[in-house]
């Protein structure tokens, strides 16, 4: 009794064909989770794959229920194991996979077809978590035309499969304008709704709050955007590009780390001197900061000013975030600093460095004046055959030392973090900044592309009467690297990012363009936030764009759209065949005396009836049926004959025929 | 009640049999989703929420061209039933207690097909059939009977959820269409009335079972010994069945009449008795004549003979008959 009612409850069986569409749904739906999924999900869910196609090759039976049971108690407790909770978004989708995977081996009837494939398309939203790239993009919209075709071979097991992926394509297609003013005028709503889980921005790639060796040139291998620059009028030379991010004071002998600041959403300098305009659409980093050319002259909405010159967000930036911006390039600021933080920027830790501490000493008691000082740390790099490069040699206690005197080979933070040492041992306040240097122009759309392999980190001191000046030690051993960028600067053979990789012009044509319509996918299609969106519609003439205006524009153009589809619905392609209605038209005159055609009736039947009841008719009637039969089921042959042209064949037989119905005589009964 | 009535006769058009062809005018189509349909819905609610909470760009365009999908999906299913168009064909005659068929034409005008139309008579079992371009297909629906006389369908149900099985389209038919139901023939009736029956009364001077004359279509009355086995096998399997036809020297003449029976037999009685020994007397190729009250027919012989005795034993008492 129990079996048969759940047999009721799986809907009509599946076909083979089904089973073969509903593994594919869920490969093409699976495959792109496999670049983040951990390993071993990513096997397990690959082998169930392999196992349901061997069931289905074989014509196996399904596993038994409690085999089922017993994986999804497994998977579970692994899934607990990798991520040590169920709640947040990567034990989520882990889970959901596992379903999916599990639930085609116990598909057995549509309906739980239905549920997997419901459950397919509610993974497909998962992708976007991670990415939404236009890759993905792609990749989405083909398993939604095989979910789709699937679901309606599901609702009619004999079509083919070409007919029913043209269906479903065709579907999607009009399924498109609605999406299209959805997508335009749903009131958008700023998330999240609810507090996020804590792994929901893992895995952001960015600079960090804290510079050790090796930080920075770790960042550089990858090839990643940070951030995109659109500048108003002419861009500035690569060397002015310093785009300042944290500040870092502290130093422990290893790491260097912010010191304590303060905010304030008041400029803490006179802006002054000729200025760039320019807009920043950045990369989410979950980090407060706002790149901005050095220094900045305004502060975007919702953005302050710390007291080391860094622009900071009021929130973590979580989404990709636009702001438009002015800066002063020439400017130097903090002519007036507090002593306490001009005491902050001379803090080094006791007792480590001894010979760096030896030679600023000596240096500050042979040349007395701080720029001297400075000019003889640069002179120093450039004259001692010091190395740029990103494959440093590691560094142990007395890592300046070592730097300085024993290796000599370093990237941008080496070179910031021993300029900087020896500043203060010499008594200069000085301090490291980090942030990106340079930027690439894609000659096709006019945006600078500023990537995570241009992080970079220099030095400022402070000096009396000037304030905070700029000094970027990297340029000193490799000007090239702040001329022309990275690729131009470290030695060749070094791992420099393949799409920062200078040689391959073609290859970097196709990269200038790829990533032109990446960036414009970025701007127009996961950047409509709510601010766009009233943006756009205040462009196009929406005076006021609350929810209400909103819905109701949304309400009539859905109307049309579905207004449009109906017609095409009701849209009736065939005319009636001219022979057809005239014959229809003999019916309706004979009808007058009760001699109507049955709707079952042949023309020849039909004739040798009205003859038997009405013999006078009975020329006139078989001369009609001839011709008739001759226009609708004839055509061909005379055609292939060759007799005539068929089109005037026929239309000379249907002229004769009108005439002939026309002409008919009929009397009312004797 | 009566009003919830008339708002669902006025709602679905129930306006009693009619002619045909009917077109499905779009006014008598009507869409609801389905069950799917709705957890279909569903789903798109939750997605949208998490597409809001983690600002998921492409999200939003997956959830939104789903939801179009969904939009359109509803308007395939009702352009599946559309603007079809449906004629009654014949319904043969059947016995009380054998299944009706009842024959429909569907029409499609469109130049692309039709698919996956679920048809039902009252609530007996579905009948699918797809409707080429163009063309039109024939279905028949199976309808039990039980009671002589005219049978009509009544409502038919016509619905579809193709393509996604989201939404169901459906519209209700009543055709003009009947069909005849003979008379239930009595199991395990005596042997008909050959000895002493009727004025001319002579026995037959050959069984006519020996004397092999030809061969006719099979009807659903005739004996089974008489198919003609051979010709069956001789066709491949493929052909119409064909009974035997023999000749008796001189075929016997029967009266069959109402009056001769049992005075305790009541009306349905004598007429299943009647049907019995009809079918027996067509099946043996007798000459035979049925008499009941209000009704006589002279012995004749052959198919349209048998037929119209059929015809007046069915409607026995039935005004119009």
């Amino acid at each position: 009794m129990a079996k048969k009612a759940r047999k009721k409850d799986e809907g009509a069986p599946l076909t083979r064909s089904h089973e073969l569409w509903l593994i594919a749904c869920a490969a093409l739906t699976l495959a792109p989770h496999a670049v983040h999924a951990p390993l071993w999900l990513s096997l397990a869910t690959g082998g169930m794959l392999a196992w349901r196609g061997l069931i289905w090759w074989r014509r196996r039976q399904l596993p038994p229920r409690w085999l089922l049971a017993l994986l999804v108690l497994a998977g579970s407790v692994a899934v607990l194991a990798t991520y040590r909770h169920f709640f947040g978004k990567d034990p989520g989708v882990a889970l959901l996979i596992l379903f999916l995977a599990l639930k085609l081996m116990e598909s057995r009837g549509v309906r739980d077809a239905l549920a997997a494939l419901f459950l397919c398309y509610f993974l497909l939203l998962t992708h976007f978590l991670y990415t939404q790239s236009i890759e993905v993009a792609g990749v989405t919209i083909a398993a939604l035309v095989v979910i789709t075709a699937t679901l309606a071979g599901l609702a009619h097991a004999g079509r083919p499969a070409s007919a029913n992926l043209r269906l479903s394509s065709l579907m999607l297609v009009q399924a498109l304008p609605f999406m299209l003013v959805l997508f335009l005028l749903f009131p958008r709503v700023q998330g999240p709704l609810w507090g996020l889980p804590m792994d929901a921005y893992s895995g952001l790639t960015g600079l960090s709050d804290t510079m050790s060796p090796g930080s920075i040139s770790e960042l550089s291998l990858s090839g990643a955007i940070a951030f995109r620059v659109k500048f108003e009028g002419k861009p500035p030379p690569h060397n002015m590009l310093y785009w300042r991010g944290p500040v870092l004071r502290h130093f422990d002998g290893r790491n260097w780390r912010p010191g304590r600041q303060t905010v304030s959403t008041e400029l803490p300098y006179a802006a002054k001197g000729p200025d760039i305009a320019y807009a920043v659409t950045l990369e989410p980093h979950n980090k407060a900061w706002l790149f901005a050319l050095e220094m900045p002259a305004l502060l975007p909405p919702d953005a302050v000013i710390s007291s080391d010159y860094q622009l900071l967000s009021r929130t973590l930036v979580r989404a990709r975030l636009r702001y438009e911006l002015r800066s002063h390039p020439g400017l130097v600021p903090g002519t007036e600093e507090s002593t306490e933080t001009l005491k902050a920027s001379l803090q080094l830790p006791a007792g480590i460095n001894p010979r760096a501490r030896a030679l600023a000493a000596e240096w500050r008691r042979q040349l007395g004046d701080d720029e001297a000082v400075i000019r003889q740390m640069l002179g120093h790099f450039r004259r001692e055959f010091f190395v740029y490069t990103l494959t440093p040699p590691p560094l142990g206690k007395n890592g300046i030392d070592e730097f300085l005197f024993e290796t000599r080979r370093g990237f941008c933070e080496h070179y910031a973090a021993a300029f900087v040492f020896m500043m203060r041992a010499a008594g200069i306040p000085a301090r490291v900044v980090t942030g990106y240097q340079g930027g690439e122009q894609n000659p096709v759309d006019g945006y600078f592309i500023v990537r995570q392999s241009d992080a970079h980190a220099w030095a400022e001191v402070w000096l009396a009467n000037k304030g905070w000046v700029r000094i970027d030690p990297t340029a000193a051993i490799a000007p090239s690297r702040i001329e022309a960028g990275l690729a131009a600067a470290v030695p060749e053979g070094e791992p420099v990012p393949f799409l920062v990789r200078s040689d391959l012009s073609w290859l970097r044509e196709l990269r200038f363009r790829w990533e032109a319509m990446n960036n414009s996918w970025n701007q127009w299609v996961l950047g409509y936030n709510p601010q766009r969106q009233r943006e756009l519609l205040s462009r196009l003439g929406m005076r006021e764009p609350d929810w209400q205006s909103m819905t109701a524009a949304l309400a009539v153009l859905s109307g049309l759209l579905m207004l449009a589809l109906t017609a095409w619905a009701l849209r009736r392609r065939i005319r009636l065949d001219p022979a057809l209605r005239a014959w229809n038209r003999l019916s309706c005159k004979m009808a007058g005396i009760g001699l109507a055609r049955y709707a079952w009736e042949g023309p020849a039947d039909y004739a040798r009836r009205v003859a038997e009841a009405r013999p006078e008719l009975a020329m006139e009637m078989e001369r009609v049926a001839a011709l008739y039969i001759s226009l609708r089921y004839d055509r061909r042959k005379s055609r292939r004959d060759g007799l005539m042209d068929g089109k005037n064949e026929d239309g000379k037989l249907l002229q004769e025929m009108n005439q002939m119905i026309a002409g008919l005589k009929i009397h009312a009964a004797r | 009640m009566d009003a919830a009535l008339a708002f669902k006769r006025w709602l679905f058009r129930l306006r009693g049999p009619e002619t045909a062809p009917i077109v499905l005018t779009q006014r008598r189509v009507f869409v609801l989703p389905t069950r799917p349909g709705l957890l279909y819905a569903a789903s798109l609610g939750v997605m949208l929420l998490g597409a809001i909470n983690y600002n998921l760009s492409l999200g939003y365009a997956l959830i939104f061209l789903l939801t179009g999908l969904g939009i359109v999906a509803i308007l395939h299913t009702f352009r599946n039933l559309v603007q079809m168009e449906i004629s009654p064909g014949r319904a043969e005659p059947v016995f009380a207690g054998e299944t009706a068929h009842f024959r429909l034409t569907l029409f499609n005008r469109r130049s692309d097909g039709r698919y996956a139309l679920a048809l039902r008579l009252g609530e007996n079992r579905m009948v699918t059939t797809d409707v080429p371009e163009r063309a039109p297909a024939t279905v028949q629906l199976p309808l039990a009977t039980a009671c002589r006389g005219w049978l009509r369908p009544g409502r038919i149900t016509l619905e579809t959820r193709y393509p996604l099985g989201l939404v169901r389209a459906w519209s209700y038919v009543e055709p003009d269409m009947r069909c005849l139901v003979y008379p239930a023939p009595e199991p395990n009736a005596p042997p008909l009335p050959l000895a002493g029956a009727g004025e001319s009364g002579g026995l037959r001077s050959g069984r006519g079972t020996e004397d092999f004359s030809g061969l006719r279509g099979h009807q659903p009355a005739d004996p089974p010994r008489h198919i003609a086995w051979k010709a069956v096998v001789r066709q491949g399997g493929i052909g119409p069945l064909l009974t035997k036809q023999f000749a008796g020297a001189s075929a016997a003449l029967l009266w069959l009449d109402w009056n001769d029976l049992p005075p305790t037999f009541g009306t349905e009685a004598r007429l299943s008795r009647l049907t019995r020994w009809l079918i027996d007397a067509q099946s043996e190729g007798l000459v035979f004549g049925l008499r009941i009250p209000g009704k006589d027919i002279p012995p004749a012989q052959g198919e349209r003979h048998f037929q119209s005795c059929l015809e007046v034993l069915a409607l026995h008492g039935e005004e119009g008959a």
